[in-house]
């Protein structure tokens, strides 16, 4: 009896490990910026190429900051959440406009709604490089003092808003 | 005889067709290509060689010199401008892994997080040895033990030899 146990134990622990590796999300990878201080950055805005938003613009508020692009099909899927994010109120979301015609972007937002304070427009990527970007959508969580505090790959999800990110704003909005 | 001329006519009508295709296949290799390639070998070298060093995170399993991933274009450019701005090559991984961590590096580094990786199949090896060893080594102790048997061994031994599991008769 006690033979057949031996590889029957060894079989479960290796369905085991099977079974996370498949369950594990290979582009969720952890970010080396989480509690360091976002890039610095000083782009053209989207709707005013004239004007220019920094990081530094922003200093003294708890803000999202949602890397997005027209051409990106899980953007579409995330945008409504966004939108409704908006809505509430509960923590201003900056867009940053990843490698994408200006056109394209504002039609874009026309179509769909615009969530955005306002969006940063990084024609060439170099913003998206700074900050780490490897799949629009991304999402950063950025604190007062301008430290990313959590970032989120892929869309956001509804529950992801409830459970993640709201409960860390709240918790940034309460610290000095 | 027709022949000889025919042939040599025909060898020249090939050698032309194939210098015609070769300039063909040529056009659109200088009109289309990245231009900066071909501007100093050696930096496009040293490009390359840290193009291999790292990962592309689009297209996890390529380095960045493997993958056309608007991503990795957009890197190699980054590496290319930073060589010639005369950055190190460890100043410029230094760049790659604080932005997107350990993970764009293809050869992981080796520090406490990751020395399992490192060790593990060495210590899984040598714990499959040492079983190996220690299963053999029972078993040749076990066979040469075994080898006399006791008088009652014997006797036992040899009444099942002749009368056999299926009793008398069915031996033979």
């Amino acid at each position: 009896m006690g033979r057949y146990l031996i590889p029957l134990g060894l079989f479960v622990v290796l369905v085991g490990f099977l079974a996370v590796g498949l369950n594990l999300n290979p582009r969720e990878l952890p970010s080396p910026l989480i509690d360091k201080p976002a890039p610095a950055f000083k782009v053209p805005q989207l709707h005013a190429l004239d004007k220019t938003i920094a990081r530094d613009d922003l200093k003294g508020k708890v803000w999202l900051l949602n890397v997005w692009a027209s051409w990106c099909v899980s953007c579409r899927q995330e945008h409504p959440v966004l939108v409704e994010l908006a809505k509430s109120n509960a923590v201003p979301i900056y867009g940053l406009n990843y490698k994408d015609q200006r056109e394209a972007g504002l039609a874009w937002l026309n179509q769909h709604g615009n969530p955005y304070v306002i969006s940063a427009f990084d024609q060439d990527g170099r913003v998206g490089i700074d900050f780490g970007v490897y799949g629009v959508p991304e999402t950063f969580l950025i604190d007062k003092n301008g430290i990313i505090r959590y970032k989120h790959t892929g869309p956001v999800t509804p529950d992801a808003v409830q459970n993640l990110i709201l409960p860390k704003v709240k918790e940034l909005n309460a610290a000095s | 005889m027709p022949r000889p001329d025919t042939f040599s006519r025909l060898l020249r009508q090939f050698a032309q067709a194939l210098l015609f295709a070769f300039m063909l296949a040529g056009l659109p290799a200088h009109a289309g290509e990245a231009a900066p390639a071909a501007d100093d070998p050696v930096l496009e070298k040293r490009v390359t060689e840290l193009s291999e060093l790292l990962r592309c995170l689009v297209c996890q399993n390529q380095t960045i010199a493997d993958s056309h991933a608007d991503l990795a274009i957009d890197l190699k450019k980054q590496i290319r401008e930073k060589l010639e701005a005369g950055e190190s090559d460890k100043q410029i991984v230094d760049y790659m892994v604080a932005r997107y961590g350990d993970f764009v590096l293809y050869k992981p580094p080796v520090k406490a997080t990751t020395m399992i990786l490192w060790i593990g199949p060495f210590v899984l090896l040598a714990g499959g040895l040492s079983l190996l060893f220690f299963k053999l080594r029972k078993r040749m102790r076990q066979a040469q033990a075994g080898e006399t048997l006791t008088d009652d061994e014997q006797r036992q031994a040899a009444a099942l030899l002749q009368d056999g599991p299926g009793g008398k008769g069915a031996a033979r």
